[in-house]
């Protein structure tokens, strides 16, 4: 990648800023005030709330695809856009819970309920943690890669099993409790922005991607050049 | 086929013999669970009603974190012992190497976890001497062990082995965790195939997918 296409990038920064000022009208002055049901004011976090999680669950998806095309090919490129997909869904998993939390407790009067969607963020925020520490504590950069895109893989392979696992146990254990998203009686208003809110994530999740894709490969030619000037 | 089976059995038979040896990971690994059962007697009032409620939860607890103690020694021997080198440079397959490592392994947790079942009789009139509960110890054993064999490969050439092995273990077994509650919930509760039978085809299913998924992946850990 290098320094080509930095223009492309920043066109992309840029447009998320737009995207995100106007997201943020749209949220808090477009979208209408919701039921006592789904909490009034609060309700509002779901545009926060909803992409976020959505997003954090496509980093992952993209982590470890091109953690197999990593495997595969072994073109450092594909490591990268892995890396940079797992730190960005990092952030995007904390956003996640983050607001959940603070949402729920609220309107269900608790911080955290244990259902499937709880369940398999707070998983998969644990394997992406790992994913980032694993790398860390590699004694090679190459071997850090390996070892991360084997650990981003086993996640991805664990998903189905969480989902059972934790739809099975909700089912033994507590009343399915049914949240904003299941009851399909969003006003076409709070739809629009939700969708909106959606888009504006993920050019945020692209732009962000590409930046920090575009980082590593920079430090990795610099890098070279070190060993180059050492040698 | 054949070459790798007796290769692989070659590793398994090597390991159980320095176990039998030096009993090291094996005395650790058991004296570690006895005092995690002793210790949880004091976490909660250990009355029928709350066993009933609790008593499932604090088996795998104990099993989950022996199960780490035992993993993490798999490769760490290798290694320290600088005889890892020399398994990798055998003419052997990496998969027949996760094999061997994967039945002794297996086999150390399995008799730890046997000899826990007094231990939970004793301490909390825990009754496991029940077959469903044995199927279930030995099915989630072995999904523990899949995925600890690997990540105990990769955190054994870190600095911090103990700190990254259940890091990594841990978020990918919550199923095996989450079904091995469940089933022995239904199975000391007098259950049978028809409270049991799901789950224990369910980590069944996990054992196998991470199984395959890891004799695959052991040749991308292992490369220098």
């Amino acid at each position: 990648m290098g320094s080509t296409g930095i223009g492309g990038r920043q066109a992309l920064l840029g447009l998320a800023a737009l995207l995100f000022l106007t997201n943020i009208y749209l949220i808090f002055l477009y979208a209408p005030t919701a039921s006592e049901a789904l909490g009034i004011q609060v309700q509002r976090i779901f545009y926060f709330h909803v992409p976020s999680a959505l997003l954090g669950m496509i980093s992952f998806a993209v982590a470890a695809v091109m953690s197999v095309v990593y495997l595969t090919r072994r073109n450092r490129k594909w490591d990268r856009i892995a890396w940079a997909s797992a730190e960005v869904g990092t952030v995007f998993f904390t956003v996640a819970i983050a607001t959940g939390a603070v949402w729920a407790k609220p309107v269900w009067q608790k911080w955290w309920v244990w259902d499937v969607n709880g369940t398999l963020t707070f998983m998969l925020w644990l394997v992406f943690i790992g994913y980032l520490i694993v790398r860390s504590y590699a004694p090679t950069v190459e071997r850090g890669s390996r070892w991360a895109a084997v650990v981003a893989i086993f996640g991805a392979a664990a998903v189905p099993f969480v989902y059972m696992a934790a739809d099975w146990w909700e089912g033994v254990h507590t009343e399915r409790v049914t949240g904003p998203a299941a009851q399909g009686s969003l006003q076409s208003e709070m739809f629009i922005t939700l969708m909106f809110s959606l888009v504006t994530f993920l050019v945020l999740f692209i732009a962000l991607v590409a930046e920090r894709t575009a980082q590593r490969g920079n430090e990795e030619s610099i890098e070279d050049l070190y060993k180059e000037v050492a040698s | 086929m054949k070459a790798y089976l007796r290769s692989a059995t070659a590793i398994y038979v090597k390991d159980m013999r320095l176990e039998a040896r030096t009993k090291e990971t094996f005395s650790s690994v058991l004296a570690f669970a006895v005092i995690v059962a002793f210790v949880f007697g004091f976490t909660f009032d250990p009355n029928p009603s709350t066993i009933a409620l609790v008593g499932p939860g604090i088996v795998w607890v104990a099993y989950v974190f022996t199960g780490i103690l035992g993993m993490n020694r798999t490769f760490a021997v290798e290694r320290d012992r600088g005889t890892l080198e020399g398994l990798l440079l055998a003419p052997v397959g990496r998969e027949a190497i996760y094999a061997g490592k994967l039945a002794s392994t297996t086999t150390i947790m399995v008799v730890v976890e046997m000899l826990l079942y007094p231990v939970f009789l004793l301490l909390f009139d825990l009754d496991l001497f029940n077959i469903w509960f044995v199927l279930v110890t030995v099915a989630a054993t072995v999904g523990f062990a899949a995925v600890g064999t690997l990540f105990s490969a990769i955190a054994s050439n870190t600095r911090a082995r103990e700190v990254l092995l259940p890091l990594l273990f841990l978020p990918i077994v919550l199923p095996i965790i989450i079904g091995a509650v469940a089933s022995t919930s239904g199975a000391l509760e007098g259950g049978g195939w028809d409270r049991v039978g799901k789950w224990l085809q369910f980590i069944i299913a996990f054992d196998l997918v991470f199984l395959v998924l890891s004799s695959w992946a052991l040749d991308f850990v292992l490369e220098e």
